[in-house]
């Protein structure tokens, strides 16, 4: 699977510029035409830069999404703009361009971010300025702010019901764990709570393997060898990576030059979607596995008309759907009921209203806004197909709500984020009874 | 070109940073419903400009002067400003997500039980202080001494001091390092009790910002100035004849390497109160490089052309990466072919009368990688 | 002892398909005679777990077919592999799908059902596990010679003990040696294994001592298991655990040259990709910033090469990186050509401005690239022929890797050649070493420049090339490259192909010694500072070049 050549983003922008001179200059489109001010909403994903290869996918989301409101009447009556910039994978520039969002051209709410230090660098923004800020990627969690929308996986979302497969005879009864990541905060967070979880089901220490590497790492060759060595223990061996971006390609390519298929060790990655199988060739790798909440081959009519809708707006009929996209997708319409809900976008008010909130998302069941700013979401685990696409295994009876704080983590076992009334607080002591520090995480 | 001449403009450049900075910081006062009120927003921009144009200056007075092109000064820029970022850290007390009064929240997260050596006394602003001074200091130092000394010149030296911030940028990132990972020493409350997101605070960070780099013009005018800055020229345009006529360059170069790693950091330091993060991405190659370019862009070897270029550019870079969020990387691309190829000497040789002799017109008389300019 | 160890699903559609005649034919005369109903309903049993949804069912439902055997177990298990088995939504009625008809999968009679009703039998990995033993099971006996050796191999990996009888009968009918030899490793594996029959203690230990000969990572994790295996003799256990550790021990020593394999992989990619700097760099004194982005469009003209192939002729699909080598020296050779002539001959005499110039144009070249095929990676396949690993003594050679370096091998005699043996590379050469003096002798020495130029920036093409097989092709690929190749030659000793060689073998197999004793990070930095350091030592690299026009 590639994607074509003959799409190319030039098109793309040329298309969006007509399209929203087309909204600016008042064409009626099939439904009441939105009128008045616009409102602004910004776009904080990176379009240059090492992220661009998995943020710039994000942007197009939202820019798709706007245009959709806009035909259905817009927010409130007035249509959607939405203003892009580009952070350019610089985590103190995120900081800056949060700030122009939010003090200059006044959005009234941000789509944005993928890595956590971008989400960290400006948090600290948000939080001064009072802006909304939806987060549409899974993350390590251990963080509860008051001006976050946390709507892609929290760890109990994606990683503990992995593991949890993989421990059963379906997904092949593993003994031994081979922990792989991306040495930065997402993965030692991830694999901290891991290793406390797979200690909980009695998975001794010497059957559990870490390791780091750096970021952009391209050369497996040794890694790979001692993974092979790791699973010669006589146990059944699987491999939970949380490698990120860049990293997994070459990553899986020596995985089959060496010869290891998903029948011997398998592996259960949290970072490879859709999209990264696209510039794959998948064939060696059928069978491995990817937990997410959203894969593309669901067979829902929901996903079925927003792939649709996809392929149009980007004049590519292979273009893939991923998870951060759904999650883009659930954050964006959840932030327009909030506005329709409170006939505004005052930022106190849409925050106040999101709690409790309900959207169905692309695959059949609902994600509902919970008082920790998390949403609750089914989890999938999918098998990789030599399509390039992911045939579903495994998936949760119903959604999972999402824990901001680990209860597998000491020191943060007994704390709770809850932004309604009474608590109000990000990170609550349920034993002291006290919120903790800044109001926040 | 008489050298001398290039870095008159400096003590102006001082004074007009000075005057600047003060109307930002008083405009930035003004309540809201003033027409000319500076908004936060630009006052952090301009931080952040003035913090790079510290770089930026250190660049110059070890590229322009010394001409040693060093593609691996933001390892002290970045060194200065996790000093800082320590310190602020630390003065977040028990204000963090878990409420932890000893451990930063990143420690506490990682389940570190005590601080690590190093951190030790961070939580003190002079320590802070000195080890923003002192480290990037004896770093620059032993590395210069060592290099200085078997006369590594040119490219290769250009190459090891990538080699040295890369090195230091994969040992940040990694989390067991101490220094918060990928993500970094961030969410700083307060600097010796001022609350950092207060209008007050910043206006006075600006105005501080801007009396040091005007500080740090003159003392690198007299320290370029004088008698030791016209050696210095003739180190960099003929090393061994300067040897030879019984002068020591390498003490001469560590001297002014040592002097410019220091302003570095403390333009790190200025970056991370005023940014409000640090992480390992600012020990990049890429940073050091775009340094050198922001240098080569307001001119070489004139000092105020450093402080001119880092904020054009930076400037630029902001402004276009809003406005052209997809193109912006042509313009900048298209900027620096465009600077090198038409204006060998930067915007400061606009300024100055039509240079004698294009140095593009001379042929090399051999292509040695080394280097100087002849 | 070599042997080619790929295997796993891709190997399962390849095989050739039963000749469906004979399947056909004994359906019907079932069906007909009625002959052993009982026995014909059973098989129907075992079908039908199929067309159920659970994994369990389907895995355990393959394991009965495997047992009972019958002319249509294989191509039902083979479509079930291919995913051409169907099942139709209501009851337990199986298709397999043949092109664009379909036949009923018990009978083999081609059957015509209603297609919408049709979803195919699911499969997961614990499925396939299955499929694949009970294919080993019904080929050890009826398959070619090839099957039944690879089948040999599944047995001994799988090393079931509910498979003894059936190993045992496959021993009692070969002659042949290799065969017999895994055979035996999987008889041994078997007897050692949780479930096993009783056995004595010397039949134990004969076993420890078979597959403590053949060695290797399979044994050895079959020998640990067996040393905590309570069923086992102590004696056993023992012995298994000494065997382990002996294993353990001769993998280590094959272990130094595993790291030698890997670090001469690393050094030959880090030789491509500074190989062109050398060029441009180390003889041109140009710091070509923009060196990594030529890589970049090397593997994407690799990439678009493929596509043009397999849309015009399909069948040559695994050859288009042949093509590639050529298409991608001379799109990035001509573009070097253009750089040269449109920017850095202005520049000669201003080495460092180089820097600033390149490092611009490779920022314009990544947004170039970006805007036309867009941020994300693309696929480059890796064609069948360089997939794959196999052994050398305990020594596992990937197949890619080794190509890759071969091709750096043959692209550096290449180079050397070029250099040595052809007027070009005199005159490069002469322009190098006294260009005033080269001019007057008649070179064009514009013209030299231009080639010259063009030549590295063609190597960092094919660089790309070799590249885009093990690594990501995206618009960043080149950003990766660059500190690591100009490190390279600088260490290596500027202006000399030779230290660049020596230098990419000591840092890629220096690496690659580091790694597995202080991590992957801990390594590199640990070799950036020795290079540092010596660098400091040596000012000119490990093979300083010599004469004049040295000192700067």
């Amino acid at each position: 699977m590639t994607t074509s050549p003959r799409f190319s983003r030039r098109d793309f922008t040329k298309f969006s510029l007509a399209a929203s001179a087309a909204m600016l200059a008042g064409v009626k489109g099939a439904a009441a035409a939105p009128k008045g001010e616009p409102i602004r909403i910004g776009v904080l994903h990176s379009l240059s830069g090492t992220m661009a290869i998995s943020e710039t996918t994000l942007k197009d989301v939202i820019l798709m999404l706007v245009e959709l409101q806009n035909r259905k009447g817009g927010v409130l009556g007035r249509p959607l703009e939405a203003v892009v910039v580009d952070p350019a994978s610089n985590w103190p520039l995120f900081a800056e361009k949060a700030r122009q969002l939010l003090a200059v051209d006044k959005v009234a709410s941000v789509f944005g971010c993928w890595t956590s230090v971008s989400r960290k660098s400006v948090l600290p923004v948000f939080e001064e300025l009072n802006g909304i800020l939806f987060y549409p990627v899974q993350y390590e969690g251990q963080e509860c702010s008051r001006n976050v929308f946390y709507t892609g996986a929290a760890p109990n979302q994606q990683a503990i019901p992995a593991v949890d497969y993989l421990l059963s005879a379906d997904g092949g009864g593993a003994k031994r764990f081979a922990l792989i990541g991306t040495d930065y905060v997402y993965p030692r967070t991830t694999n901290q709570i891991l290793q406390n979880y797979l200690k909980s089901k009695g998975i001794a220490d010497a059957d559990i393997m870490v390791n780091y590497t750096p970021f952009g790492q391209s050369d497996w060759q040794t890694i790979v060898s001692q993974l092979k060595a790791f699973g010669s223990a006589g146990k059944k061996t699987a491999v939970v990576s949380t490698i990120n971006g860049d990293a997994n390609v070459p990553f899986y390519k020596e995985l089959g030059a060496q010869g290891i298929t998903a029948t011997d060790i398998p592996v259960m990655a949290f970072s490879v979607g859709e999209e990264e199988l696209a510039g794959m060739d998948t064939k060696p790798l059928v069978g491995q596995l990817a937990a997410w909440n959203y894969f593309e081959s669901i067979d829902s009519p929901a996903n079925k008309s927003f792939i649709k809708e996809w392929h149009t707006y980007t004049k590519n009929p292979k273009r893939t759907t991923n998870d951060p996209m759904e999650a883009s997708y659930i954050g964006f319409n959840l932030w327009v009921q909030a506005v329709e809900k409170v006939g505004s976008t005052d930022h106190d008010k849409v925050i106040d209203a999101m709690v409790g909130l309900k959207q169905a998302n692309l695959t059949g069941g609902t994600a509902k806004v919970l008082p920790n700013h998390h949403i609750t979401k089914p989890v999938y685990i999918g098998e990789i197909q030599d399509d390039g696409q992911f045939n579903v295994v495994w998936q949760t009876p119903k959604e999972v709500p999402g824990m901001a704080w680990s209860p597998y983590v000491a020191e943060t076992k007994n704390l709770i984020g809850d932004w309604t009334k009474p608590i109000n607080c990000g990170n609550y002591d349920t034993v002291k009874k006290a919120c903790l520090g800044a109001k926040h995480g | 070109m008489n050298a001398s001449l290039s870095f008159r403009g400096a003590s102006v450049t001082a004074v007009i940073v000075v005057l600047l900075t003060g109307v930002l910081a008083v405009g930035s006062l003004l309540p809201a419903s003033s027409p000319v009120q500076v908004s936060p927003f630009i006052m952090t921009l301009a931080g952040k400009y003035l913090a790079y144009a510290m770089l930026a200056l250190a660049v110059d007075l070890v590229w322009g002067f010394a001409g040693i092109l060093t593609l691996g000064h933001a390892a002290f820029f970045a060194l200065g400003g996790y000093a800082m970022g320590m310190y602020l850290v630390r003065e977040i007390g028990a204000r963090g997500v878990y409420g932890n009064a000893d451990l930063p929240d990143f420690m506490v997260f990682l389940s570190w039980k005590s601080l690590p050596w190093y951190w030790w006394g961070s939580d003190h602003f002079p320590v802070a202080l000195a080890l923003m001074l002192v480290v990037p200091a004896a770093l620059a130092g032993l590395f210069g001494w060592l290099a200085f000394r078997s006369r590594v010149s040119g490219v290769y030296l250009s190459i090891i001091t990538q080699a040295l911030t890369y090195a230091l940028m994969l040992a940040f990132f990694q989390n067991g390092f101490g220094f918060g990972g990928n993500n970094g020493l961030t969410d700083f409350k307060d600097i010796l009790g001022f609350d950092l997101h207060s209008s007050y605070t910043r206006a006075g960070m600006l105005f501080i910002s801007g009396l040091i780099l005007a500080g740090a013009l003159l003392a690198g005018r007299y320290v370029v100035g004088g008698r030791f800055g016209s050696l210095l020229i003739a180190v960099r345009d003929a090393e061994s004849r300067t040897r030879f006529l019984g002068y020591r360059p390498e003490q001469m170069k560590l001297l002014v390497w040592v002097f410019s790693a220091i302003i570095a950091a403390i333009g790190g330091a200025l970056y991370v109160i005023q940014v409000g993060i640090i992480n390992p991405g600012e020990f990049a190659p890429a940073n050091s490089i775009e340094a050198v370019i922001w240098v080569a862009v307001g001119g070489r070897g004139t000092l105020s052309g450093a402080v001119i270029g880092a904020i054009l550019v930076n400037l630029g870079k902001t402004l276009f990466t809003a406005w052209l969020p997809e193109m912006w990387l042509y313009g900048l691309g298209a900027l620096f072919m465009a600077t090198t190829l038409f204006l060998p000497q930067g915007l400061m040789g606009l300024m100055r009368h039509i240079p004698k002799k294009r140095p593009s017109e001379v042929t090399p008389e051999v292509t040695s990688p080394e280097g100087e300019e002849a | 002892m070599a042997d080619v160890a790929m295997s796993g699903p891709a190997a399962l559609s390849g095989r050739k398909l039963w000749n469906g005649a004979r399947g056909i034919f004994a359906a019907v005369l079932l069906s007909l005679l009625f002959i052993q109903p009982d026995s014909a309903r059973a098989d129907e049993d075992a079908f039908a777990g199929l067309a159920t949804t659970q994994f369990n069912t389907i895995a355990s439902s393959v394991d009965q077919i495997a047992q009972q055997g019958g002319p249509r177990a294989l191509p039902v298990l083979r479509a079930l592999a291919d995913k051409k088995l169907f099942a139709a939504s209501e009851g337990d009625a199986l298709f397999i799908r043949k092109g664009d008809s379909w036949e009923d999968a018990r009978s083999g009679v081609p059957a015509t059902p209603d297609e919408t009703t049709l979803r195919p039998v699911r499969v997961n990995n614990r499925v396939r596990l299955a499929v694949a033993a009970a294919e080993a099971e019904l080929e050890l006996v009826s398959g070619t010679p090839a099957e039944r050796q690879a089948s040999a191999t599944v047995f001994y990996q799988r090393h079931d003990p509910a498979m003894l009888p059936a190993i045992d009968k496959a021993l009692s009918k070969t002659d042949d040696a290799t065969l017999k030899d895994t055979l035996l490793n999987a008889r041994a594996a078997a007897l050692l294994s949780p479930g096993a029959p009783a056995s004595d203690a010397q039949a134990q230990q004969q076993a420890v001592a078979k597959l403590r000969a053949a060695g290797g990572l399979d044994a050895r994790g079959i020998l640990a298991q067996a040393s905590t295996e309570e069923t086992l003799d102590p004696a056993t256990r023992k012995a298994a655990e000494e065997a382990v550790s002996s294993i353990d021990f001769e993998l280590r020593l094959w272990g130094f040259g595993q790291d030698a394999f890997y670090g001469m992989s690393l050094g030959s990619v880090l030789l491509l990709a500074a190989m062109g700097l050398a060029i441009t760099f180390g003889v041109m004194g140009v710091i070509n910033m923009a060196h990594g982005e030529l890589m970049m469009i090397g593997a994407y003209t690799t990439w678009l090469t493929q596509k043009a192939v397999l849309s015009v002729a399909p069948a040559l699909g695994s050859f288009s990186l042949v093509l590639a080598i050529p298409a991608a020296f001379l799109v990035c050779g001509a573009l070097g050509i253009v750089i040269e002539r449109g920017l850095i001959r202005f520049l000669y005499g201003r080495p460092l401005e180089t820097l600033l110039a390149t490092w611009g144009l490779s920022l314009i070249l990544q947004q170039v690239i970006r805007s036309l095929f867009g941020p994300t990676n693309v696929a480059v396949t890796t064609p069948p022929w360089l997939s794959g690993s196999f052994h050398l003594g305990g020594i596992e050679v990937t197949i890619d890797r080794l190509a890759i370096m071969i091709f750096a091998v043959v692209v550096m005699a290449g180079l050397t050649l070029v250099l040595r043996r052809t007027p070009l590379g005199l005159q490069m050469r002469a322009v190098t070493q006294n260009r005033r003096m080269a001019a007057l002798m008649g070179i064009r020495t514009a013209r030299v420049d231009a080639l010259t130029f063009g030549l590295g920036s063609g190597i960092a093409g094919l660089a790309g090339v070799a590249v885009s097989q093990i690594d990501n092709v995206s618009p960043n690929l080149g950003q990766s490259y660059i500190i690591d190749s100009f490190l390279v030659v600088v260490f290596g000793g500027v202006g000399n192909l030779w230290g660049t060689l020596a230098a990419a073998a000591t840092l890629g197999i220096g690496g690659k010694a580091l790694e597995p004793l202080v991590g992957a990070v801990s390594g590199k930095i640990l070799l950036l500072v020795l290079v540092i350091l010596y660098i400091q030592r040596h000012p000119r690299g490990m093979f300083p070049l010599r004469g004049r026009g040295v000192e700067s």
